[in-house]
């Protein structure tokens, strides 16, 4: 065997055994299915594809949760991971379909809105492929997903996305951006379709408000904010003043641009009756000029360098020591849909939605996230599904 | 499968030959044979449906 039959055989092996070990990872963390619990409020579990075909068999079809009160009342969609390296929107999902319940109105929850998104992964940033909520029963693990759509479930993407109705030119990539392709349609690409199922949805569904939940940049301006459609913009205002007021912490609003398209607080208002939200909460994990990408800056938003930057005035979030813990970010989420509801009924109080279980923000902080997951092996197997 | 897609994994079982049949071929740079290993990659994983 001559010398370079060698090194090819040697470097044949390490190739293959990086490829390998990658692979695995990699398909484990696409066909992982994290168990979420239907909690007492859930009245029936349905499917996005039930509203469109189009999705169905493919990544892109996701539960649809639905909690039904006795008596009637206002509609609200609540749609988690839209954005699946997002994760405070997921586990914000999570903790509304396995605690809400319905006294009056109706709720219906997507917690993996972009299910393909959330089998996708970013691993030139460092992305973790899971991360681990503690709970009272132990630890609970979750994918940490991507921004975007996976190109296994829709490719290829064009030098320009032209959005559909509009004709705006965006970014190629943004044609797998689920917050980007509203308002969708049957034929187009599937996360296009994905969008236009949810359009059905709240057409058929007669929803009235539309809940869009976010995480976003300590450095980027939109954060910590409810962006709000015209329609939608009173209510934002007084339940942003609200929260400030009797919970404490800072929820501005952000007036949703006319000329930007594609965007759920958008294209719901301007396509639907429904009043849309969008609520971003801060994500240091997100800020490109931070330290490693770790579990803890993902879980606690801890990071020196952003902590530097906020004392020189250069982030739109308060930040201090303490980071910003995801348990705060949830709670602002909770809190925030549940002063949405609230505003709704004393503007509308045809509209009223009553709801109880849902933990507010000064709970979800002291008692944390992981004590409003339940066990999947402490209830019956009829009331566990995967996302 | 749409039959762009199809195309594009035919595309890739291409590449991923022509990447092997140079890295047999190459008689002196290691350089180059670990390139072509490295640049294999990501086309493996694409046709195994796994990134």
């Amino acid at each position: 065997m001559t010398s370079i039959q060698r090194t090819k055989i040697i470097m044949l092996s390490i190739v293959a055994i990086i490829t390998i070990i990658a692979g695995i990872q990699l398909y484990q963390h696409r066909h992982y299915q994290i168990p979420i619990v239907a909690g007492p409020g859930v009245t029936e579990v349905g499917k996005l594809s039930d509203y469109h075909e189009g999705i169905k068999g493919t990544m892109a079809d996701t539960n649809v949760f639905f909690l039904e009160g006795k008596e009637e009342g206002g509609t609200m969609l609540v749609i988690a991971n839209t954005h699946a390296n997002e994760i405070v929107a997921g586990l914000t999902g999570f903790m509304l379909v396995e605690n809400a319940v319905i006294e009056k109105g109706r709720v219906i929850v997507i917690p993996q809105y972009n299910n393909s998104g959330s089998r996708n992964t970013r691993s030139g940033d460092g992305y973790p492929l899971f991360f681990d909520i503690e709970t009272t029963w132990g630890s609970k693990t979750f994918r940490m997903g991507n921004r975007g759509a996976s190109p296994l479930d829709q490719w290829p993407d064009p030098l320009v996305y032209v959005h559909y109705p509009d004709h705006q030119l965006m970014s190629y990539i943004d044609i797998r951006n689920t917050n980007r392709t509203w308002p969708g349609r049957p034929d187009g690409p599937l996360m296009e379709q994905v969008c236009y199922a949810a359009m059905e949805l709240i057409r058929k569904e007669n929803i009235d408000a539309v809940i869009d939940l976010h995480g976003a940049e300590t450095m980027f301006p939109v954060t910590n904010c409810i962006v709000a459609h015209d329609r939608s913009m009173r209510i934002a205002t007084m339940a942003s003043l609200t929260v400030k007021a009797k919970e404490g912490f800072d929820n501005h609003v952000e007036p949703s641009p006319s000329g930007f398209r594609g965007l759920s607080h958008r294209e719901v208002g301007d396509f639907s009756e429904a009043m849309p939200f969008l609520l971003e909460a801060p994500l240091p994990f997100l800020d490109q000029p931070t330290g490693p990408k770790t579990m803890d800056l993902l879980l606690v938003g801890k990071d020196p360098f952003l902590l530097s930057l906020s004392k020189k005035g250069m982030l739109f979030v308060p930040y201090d020591e303490e980071g910003w813990p995801i348990r705060n970010r949830a709670g602002q989420h909770t809190s925030v849909i549940l002063e949405i509801m609230n505003q709704m009924a004393k503007q509308y109080p045809e509209k009223e939605i009553i709801a109880t279980g849902i933990p507010k923000y000064k709970e979800v902080v002291d008692n944390g996230i992981g004590y409003y997951l339940t066990d999947p092996s402490s209830v019956d197997s009829s009331r566990i599904y995967y996302e | 499968m749409p039959i762009i897609m199809i195309m594009y994994y035919i595309l890739s079982i291409c590449l991923i030959g022509m990447l092997f049949f140079n890295f047999i071929k190459e008689k002196e740079s290691k350089t180059d044979i670990l390139l072509y290993l490295i640049v294999a990659i990501p086309f493996i994983l694409r046709v195994l449906r796994i990134k």
